[in-house]
């Protein structure tokens, strides 16, 4: 068995809001003893480590949780993305993701899910929780057998970019989903009004780019929230892009609504004069909005009306982007750039490095656990007994992001030379090493 | 050959005015080239008592040097009010050197039709010719080194002078 | 990638492209507008060509099939003694499958000096400009919904022609002007020559109120809009806008917003109607006015051929 012992590291726990300077030991798959303080911990020279990392100030959290990563497996299994993948995701420090079901075939058979979950674990690096499709080939139409593929390991039921048109079927799906108790992900996207290449606004009208107006994603909450109160579904919305649309999550929380959120990390930096001169690597689904809706994304995922940051990885490869704005295929490379996103989010914000990485640990964790219907056995926390899935950060290093050192095989992020602060050093994942940056 | 720093403009143009006198034909008419060309052109036209204004000729359009130099900046159009077929015509410039203005003037002048002939008349003659091009009537040549630009320059109430950069 | 730079300008702020109106200043504009007037007389002359572009080659790359734009566009290089190449790129290399980008790499190879592109979508040319050679030029003639910046040219040149000073002016543009990239080219050079008054005209389905932060007046009714106007643009009215369920009918729109002799006599008695075409006679402009003595329709024409003569001898002038 493997015993690792971290010193001089600093130990951050958003679950509990702990900050303090510290040593860890991880003894297999959990977390053994975590001494804080300066006092040493006589427990500490009693733990017979094979490996000894001096953190030199690092801080040791949790690893990241993201709820929305695609992998483009099943579909593209010729380019090897998983491998690339979720290697990325473990060089970024995120050691659970969540995957969407809008794959090649799509994730709504038991078999493709068994398979994937299969492949994923013996790559021995993050661990991959697959949404499974809300209805048959995402068409709209048919239910998928909910409770086989939760069996077979899906933690959710999501339609991922898709929208359901028909309000019948949605009902249907949230009525069924809501008698086990699954959760639904969905995306507020009005089907007919939510169709656009970029925000409606100013700019998409100096453009000449078809806008996708705030209210495709109000009338959609709209709609969901209705059908939430009617059927008692749970739901956890993808994605929020618009200040509106924040302010009817706020009052359907205050209202008592079983609903949690996310928003990515492009929707909260940056806005649609990004675009500049039709670059299309801010070709985004959901598009770039404007100044305020990122001021109440920000402002709402320090006050928890957002619960969870994501990085919506969605591999884009080469030639697709090298298209007119409109045919350029929408996504971003976002693995590596979550916990970057988040502490320029928490600078800005002063909320401090416990409460920013709460973002992308506890909270979107709290939200996974609920998914998963969780009699959560596996304890998320810098606690002893806790599976230790870690991930350790130099805090005070900062990286330039350049499409062509990153880990992952899609090069396409519209955060290209930004630079960003936190360089991810080590990730554990079940107590295993599973990324060591070089030097 | 005169030195460059004494020549007078005014003095010169005299000169000129008794050259062109000789080389027009009757029924010929004067075109001068913008800028210089183009102010002696006007005054030659009111000293040789003919009725209405000379030929204004813009080389903007046929200059050799537009890969490196672009389409400049002033908007000086050719205006020819006369018919240029069949026409003795006497060019006139201040300044004649390479010779490539007025390879590019007589360009611009066979775009509107053919004339009977063209003779050029020059102000200043400063040799260093690249083309086979001669002047009928020079009233001064000088030399100046290659580094060094001369033009004509008229002040306020028409008095002109010579520029040596 | 372009960065914030215009990609439009060189490093000393000199034309290398005409991709867009936008972030040109008045001084270039007015600078083409000029260099224009001196290609109008060229084409008064017996010979109608300079050697200006001799030797160049000029790509036609229209992606969105266009005879009448493309047929100026070839007379206005041919003039310039330019080499002039048509690309039916729908029928051709597109329709197999190469990439666009392919595309434009294979006719670089064949030594193109100027691109002059219609796309359909917004930003093509864009995308061009930043893959090509870095001597080619890329002229816009037209992409998507987002810009047509010769005819808006071409437009500023007609109304210098017949109104002299921009300053004085009411403009009234009238018709599709949400999907119009001719609307958009000339809102940008009115505001920019400094036209005090730009009113859009039409219902709200084609011009919705948030046009107004493109600095227009918005006007949903048509009498209001052109009265006392010095100059009228009719937009063309596409089929498509019926049967997006943006209109009704042809029919009442030209009663809506069609411009007859009645509507017209609103306007002040020496106002010119423009329309960049082709039209649609009966549908937004009736015949009486098309035919009649203040269309200006006809001389844009003229003056469109040499203000792309103008753009393609600025552009090829200037090294990137």
């Amino acid at each position: 068995m493997t015993r690792t012992l971290i010193t001089n590291a600093r130990l951050v726990d958003p679950a509990s809001g702990r900050d303090d300077a510290g040593a860890i030991a991880i003894a297999g798959d959990r977390v053994a003893i975590v001494a804080r303080g300066g006092g040493h911990d006589p427990r500490l020279s009693d733990f017979d480590a094979t490996r000894t990392i001096d953190a030199r100030g690092a801080v040791v959290v949790p690893g990241l949780v993201d709820l929305a990563a695609r992998l483009g497996e099943p579909g593209s299994e010729h380019a090897g993305l998983l491998e690339s993948e979720l290697a990325a995701a473990v060089a970024g420090g995120v050691t659970s993701l969540v995957c969407p079901p809008d794959t090649d075939p799509v994730l709504d058979e038991p078999g493709l899910v068994t398979m994937l979950k299969f492949r994923a674990r013996n790559l021995h690096l993050a661990r991959l929780y697959p949404l499974g499709a809300l209805t048959q080939g995402l068409k709209g139409e048919a239910l998928t057998e909910m409770a086989e593929l939760r069996e077979a390991g899906c933690v959710g039921f999501s339609h991922a970019d898709v929208a359901i048109r028909d309000t019948l079927v949605l009902h249907r799906a949230l009525q069924y989903a809501a008698t086990f108790g699954y959760t639904v992900w969905l995306r507020p996207n009005d089907a007919w009004l939510g169709n656009g290449v970029a925000a409606k606004g100013p700019l998409a009208t100096r453009l000449g780019l078809s806008g996708v107006p705030v209210l495709a994603e109000t009338i959609a909450l709209a709609t969901i929230f209705e059908l939430m109160r009617d059927t008692g579904a749970h739901v956890h919305l993808c994605r929020l892009s618009s200040a509106a649309g924040i302010e009817l999550v706020r009052a359907a929380k205050a209202e008592g609504l079983p609903l949690t959120c996310d928003a990515s990390i492009h929707q909260l930096h940056l806005i649609d004069v990004d675009i500049g001169y039709f670059d299309s690597a801010m070709r985004l689904v959901p598009p770039l909005r404007q100044q305020r809706d990122r001021d109440a994304i920000r402002a709402a995922l320090a006050d928890g009306t957002i619960d969870a940051l994501v990085s919506d990885h969605t591999p884009v490869m080469e030639d697709a982007k090298h298209l007119p704005f409109a045919e350029a295929e929408p996504g971003a490379t976002g693995l590596e750039l979550l916990l970057g996103a988040a502490l320029k989010w928490g600078e800005a914000t002063k909320l401090g490095m416990a409460k920013t990485l709460a973002a992308i640990t506890s909270r979107p964790a709290a939200v996974l656990a609920r998914s998963r219907g969780a009699a959560e056995s596996n304890r998320h926390g810098l606690e002893e007994g806790a599976v230790a899935d870690l991930c350790m950060f130099a805090a005070d290093e900062s990286w330039t992001v350049d499409g062509t050192t990153l880990a992952s095989r899609s090069r396409h992020t519209p955060f290209a030379r930004y630079e960003m602060p936190g360089r991810v050093r080590c990730t554990f994942v079940a107590g295993g090493l599973a990324f060591e940056a070089a030097g | 050959m005169s030195a460059a720093g004494q020549l007078d403009a005014e003095a010169l143009y005299v000169g000129l005015l008794a050259g062109v006198r000789r080389l027009l034909p009757p029924g010929g008419a004067l075109v001068g080239i913008t800028t210089g060309g183009a102010w002696l052109a006007e005054r030659l036209q009111k000293d040789l008592g003919l009725p209405g204004a000379p030929g204004v000729l813009s080389i903007a359009l046929h200059r050799d040097d537009f890969s490196q130099r672009g389409l400049s900046g002033g908007a000086a159009h050719t205006k020819l009010p006369f018919d240029v077929d069949g026409r003795h015509i006497v060019l006139v410039d201040d300044v004649l050197y390479t010779g490539r203005t007025i390879r590019a003037a007589v360009n611009e002048l066979y775009d509107f039709g053919r004339p009977a002939s063209i003779a050029l008349a020059v102000l200043v003659d400063r040799g260093g010719r690249e083309l086979p091009i001669a002047a009928a009537c020079a009233t001064a040549t000088i030399e100046l080194p290659a580094d060094k630009r001369i033009r004509l320059a008229r002040d306020a109430a028409g008095r002109l002078s010579f520029e040596i950069r | 990638m372009f960065g914030r730079r215009n990609p439009q300008l060189n490093a000393n702020d000199e034309l290398i492209h005409l991709l867009s109106i936008e972030g040109l200043p008045a001084a270039t504009l007015q600078h083409i507008l000029d260099t224009a007037g001196t290609f109008l007389s060229v084409n008064d002359r017996d010979v109608k060509k300079v050697p200006l572009l001799r030797g160049k080659s000029v790509f036609n790359l229209f992606f969105e099939n266009s005879t009448r734009t493309r047929t100026t566009f070839e007379i206005a290089a041919k003039r310039l003694s330019a080499d002039v190449i048509n690309l039916d790129i729908a029928r051709s290399s597109t329709a197999k499958g190469e990439s666009l980008l392919d595309t434009i790499a294979n006719l670089s190879a064949m030594h193109a000096d100027m691109f002059v592109v219609r796309h359909s979508e917004s930003g093509a040319p864009y995308l061009i400009a930043q893959h090509c050679a870095p001597h080619v030029h890329v002229v816009n003639a037209g992409d998507g919904r987002h810009s047509h910046p010769t005819q808006g040219l071409l437009d500023m040149y007609t109304i210098r022609h017949y109104k002299q000073d921009f300053t004085q002016l009411t403009v009234a543009i009238v018709g599709d002007i949400v999907h119009s990239r001719v609307a958009r080219s000339d809102i940008h050079a009115l505001t920019t020559l400094g036209v005090p008054e730009i009113r859009a005209v039409g219902p709200k389905t084609l011009v919705p109120g948030d046009l107004k932060e493109m600095g227009v007046r918005v006007c949903h009714d048509m009498a209001e809009g052109v009265r006392d106007a010095d100059v009228i643009i009719m937009l063309r009215l596409q089929n498509e806008r019926m049967s997006g369920a943006m209109l009704p009918s042809a029919g009442e729109y030209f009663k809506t917003f069609g411009l007859d002799a009645a509507k017209l006599a609103l306007a002040k008695p020496d106002a010119i109607v423009m329309h960049p075409g082709p039209i649609n006679r009966g549908v937004e402009i009736d015949s009486t006015v098309v035919d009649g003595n203040q269309s200006v329709i006809l001389p844009q024409v003229t003056f469109g051929i040499a203000v792309r003569m103008a753009v393609m001898s600025i552009i090829a002038g200037n090294s990137p």
